[in-house]
């Protein structure tokens, strides 16, 4: 190839692509997107279509507090992945863990909302399409959220082990880019669940 | 380019036992391994669909026949219809994109070799499962069952009351973790196009095989999606309890059937869009001609991709939809054709004034043009809702979509099988056989496919067991089946010929087409490591300008 190489004078040495594990991450959203969306329309289109009770306005409570954890990692996580393209790997770990906690507290605030529902509203999956559609759709975000949380979990072991250096950082980056999906949606769910839904 | 080969003195290549073989082709991570994978577990599974397709017709070869039951003729039809699509076309369009893409871009591997041989395990794993129904269709207690809803799974058919036993959550299942599979190979395939093309190999400078893989492969990320979620739904139903598609409960029929079509029409583009693939690197390199007009192919193929995502519901014009979704669907559906138009008007022009070898891939690249512009004729006939009206669900319609899949994809397909055969094994196929394959393939095509519209029209409705004489229905479908059977028979042909050619076929060389693309740059098979040092590309016809370095492309791109 060499031969042919020095006849193509006008070809440019500089070849700059995108990370692969960027595009592979775009694209894993842009299929999560897709299956968030069958479930969201579904959500909708079955609005006030249960043919018994409960309703979500009668046993439907705004999640806010929760809903700020969950919103506020989307930051930490931000931060922590540029104070490790920087080498700040003790303020990473901090604000690593910290996402790990909001995290963890968003997840615990779905699991209180489930029980209630449950337990006081005898609400569950198989006692109207709105519990149907309901547990399904905060389901399968809880679920991301804990795909989510068990990758940040592993990484925060490397980083107690002291491997998590500047040399990660590209690595770290597709992780947040996730979290920061996760995130998104909730902004789609809860604005679909608890504002329009209601 | 016979230099192009690492030689590692003293080393000699001893044939491996058996075992170890088998273990490498296991374990592989390579992707020209997996592509052919791919390509041998579709046509396993082709067999397979082809036989159920044979049982269908001979039980419909004349009225009142008794060759199989009316529960075992559903079963047919319905794993002959997901078998085909998910087991045969979809594998066999992935294997061809693993080998041919990194190849063609210049590239060692695809980008995430382990994902990719996760992702065929997956979909060759879920194939398995769905046939597995046959035994554990009952749960292991006796004679099992296959699924019998057809491969629409229709609600309520799929739920618990009508469909009791395992079988349906097996074909869910299967379809699931399939499906899995698909999107992994497709993110693969992404970002192995955006992220490893070699040095010089712009975006506009990519062959067309790899824009319109890439355009594929983004239709799979948001076609096959809304499939996987429709299946989580109906796990949901049948093992939690719940009510989506359950109508007594307010769940709503009407909306598993746009789940599923919303996966359903893109997913025709999903396999016809590698298909166009062959056909623009093939046309050319047996017309002797650039492909003509690049740019609109590209354009036209996302075009394609775009405005397929929004037609599907004319797969519903029956069930009653009001008339501005009934016009909204039928116009979308007839602008696609325009696109699409515009490549078959491509590929003419690519023709037009060539130097044309008739070759075996090139007869079945003319099969391909001809057949696919009838398919698409009818499509735009059924596009209009009031003619669908009459012959939406009958024999019209199975004749209309066959008349795509077999006419214009398995023609393109083979098409490529011949051209690419040698650069995969290192041997020519032989052309006597494959001519014999690609007439006896081209008669019993039209036998079967033309005469299939005509009871459709006499009102033949689609995916009844059997039927009353004296409708005027006996004779053509007895034709049908003969025609079944002629291509039948020259899949047999086709078979024999892939086996003799890989033990007796003439050597192949590098490049036996005089081809321009970068795979016929090195040996065939390819060495594990593709390429010797990675190449450097200055127009879409690399070798073109290698061989001709007097007037090469990169001088007018």
């Amino acid at each position: 190839m060499s031969a042919a190489t020095t006849s193509f004078p006008n070809t440019s040495p500089a070849w700059d692509l995108p990370s692969r594990g960027k595009v592979a991450m775009a694209g894993l959203i842009m299929a999560e997107s897709a299956i968030f969306t069958i479930f969201v329309v579904a959500y909708l289109f079955y609005l006030g279509k249960s043919l018994t009770g409960p309703t979500p306005r009668e046993v439907l409570e705004t999640p806010i507090f929760y809903t700020i954890c969950l919103l506020s990692s989307s930051l930490t996580i931000h931060f922590a992945a540029k104070s490790l393209e920087r080498d700040y790997t003790r303020l990473f770990l901090g604000l690593w863990l910290l996402t790990i906690a909001l995290g963890g507290a968003f997840l615990y605030g779905t699991a209180q909302e489930w029980h209630r529902l449950i337990f006081e509203h005898g609400l569950t999956i198989s006692t109207n399409l709105f519990g149907t559609t309901y547990y399904s759709l905060v389901g399968l975000h809880a679920f991301h959220v804990t795909a989510g949380l068990i990758m940040l979990l592993v990484v925060a072991r490397f980083g107690f082990t002291g491997r998590m250096g500047v040399s990660q950082s590209g690595r770290v980056a597709v992780l947040s880019m996730y979290w920061h999906f996760v995130d998104a949606v909730w902004v789609v769910v809860f604005t679909v669940v608890y504002v329009l839904g209601r | 380019m016979s230099s192009n080969a690492i030689t590692i003195p003293g080393a000699q290549i001893e044939a491996r036992p058996c075992v170890d073989e088998l273990h490498l082709w296991l374990t592989t991570v390579d992707h020209k391994r997996l592509g052919i994978l791919y390509i041998l577990s579709a046509l396993l599974f082709l067999v397979i669909g082809g036989v159920e397709a044979l049982v269908i017709r001979i039980q419909l070869m004349h009225s009142h026949n008794n060759f199989v039951s009316p529960e075992v003729f559903n079963r047919m039809f319905t794993m002959h219809g997901t078998t085909m699509i998910f087991f045969v076309a979809m594998p066999v369009l992935f294997g061809f994109a693993n080998y041919l893409v990194p190849l063609m871009i210049g590239a060692r591997d695809m980008a995430f070799p382990r994902l990719n041989a996760f992702s065929f395990w997956l979909s060759f794993l879920g194939g398995l499962l769905l046939y597995f129904s046959f035994l554990g269709g009952s749960g292991l207690y006796g004679a099992g069952s296959a699924p019998d809803v057809g491969w629409w799974s229709y609600a309520p058919l799929g739920a618990r009351a009508f469909s009791p036993g395992h079988s349906s959550d097996y074909w869910t299942l299967a379809l699931l973790v399939s499906g899995f599979g698909s999107i992994g190979t497709a993110i693969n395939i992404i970002a192995t196009i955006l992220c490893l093309r070699c040095p010089g190999m712009k975006i506009n400078r990519m062959p067309l095989l790899v824009w319109m893989n890439l355009v594929m492969a983004g239709m799979v990320l948001l076609a096959i999606t809304p499939l996987s979620a429709a299946q989580i739904m109906l796990l949901i139903d049948r093992y939690l309890g719940g009510h989506f598609f359950d109508t007594q409960a307010g769940g709503s029929a009407v909306l598993w059937m746009h789940f599923f079509w919303i996966f359903g029409h893109p997913e025709v583009y999903v396999l016809i869009i590698p298909c166009f693939a062959f056909m623009s690197e093939i046309i050319p390199v047996f017309s002797r001609k650039p492909i003509f007009g690049y740019p609109v192919m590209v354009a036209a193929t996302v075009c394609i991709g775009f405005v397929s995502m929004s037609v599907w519901a004319h797969h519903m014009f029956t069930i009653g939809m009001n008339s501005y979704a009934n016009s909204f669907f039928t116009l979308t559906t007839m602008a696609v054709g325009v696109p699409t138009g515009i490549k078959i008007f491509n590929w003419i022009g690519t023709m037009w004034g060539g130097r044309i070898q008739f070759k075996t891939p090139m007869l079945f690249s003319i099969g391909f043009l001809f057949q696919f512009l009838i398919a698409g004729l009818t499509g735009i006939m059924m596009a209009a809702s009031p003619f669908d009206w009459q012959l939406s669900l009958s024999y019209f319609v199975v004749a209309h979509f066959h008349y795509v899949i077999v006419g214009g994809i398995l023609f393109a397909l083979f098409a490529a099988f011949y051209y690419w055969y040698p650069k995969m094994t290192g041997r020519m196929l032989s052309e006597l056989l494959g001519k014999w394959h690609f007439w006896l393939f081209l008669i019993g095509f039209h036998l079967t496919f033309d005469v299939m519209h005509i009871p459709g029209v006499l009102g033949m409705p689609r995916r009844i067991y059997t039927y009353e004489p004296g409708r005027g229905w006996d004779t053509l479908n007895f034709i049908i089946t003969i025609g079944a059977f002629i291509q039948a028979l020259a899949i047999l042909v086709f078979v024999a010929n892939l086996v003799i050619s890989y033990l007796k076929g003439a050597q192949a060389g590098n490049d036996p087409w005089d081809a321009w693309t970068l795979e016929w740059s090195i040996g065939s098979p390819p060495p594990v490591y593709n390429f010797v040092t990675v190449p450097t590309v200055a127009s879409r016809r690399p070798l073109w300008d290698l061989k001709h370095p007097e007037d090469p492309d990169s001088r007018y791109e």
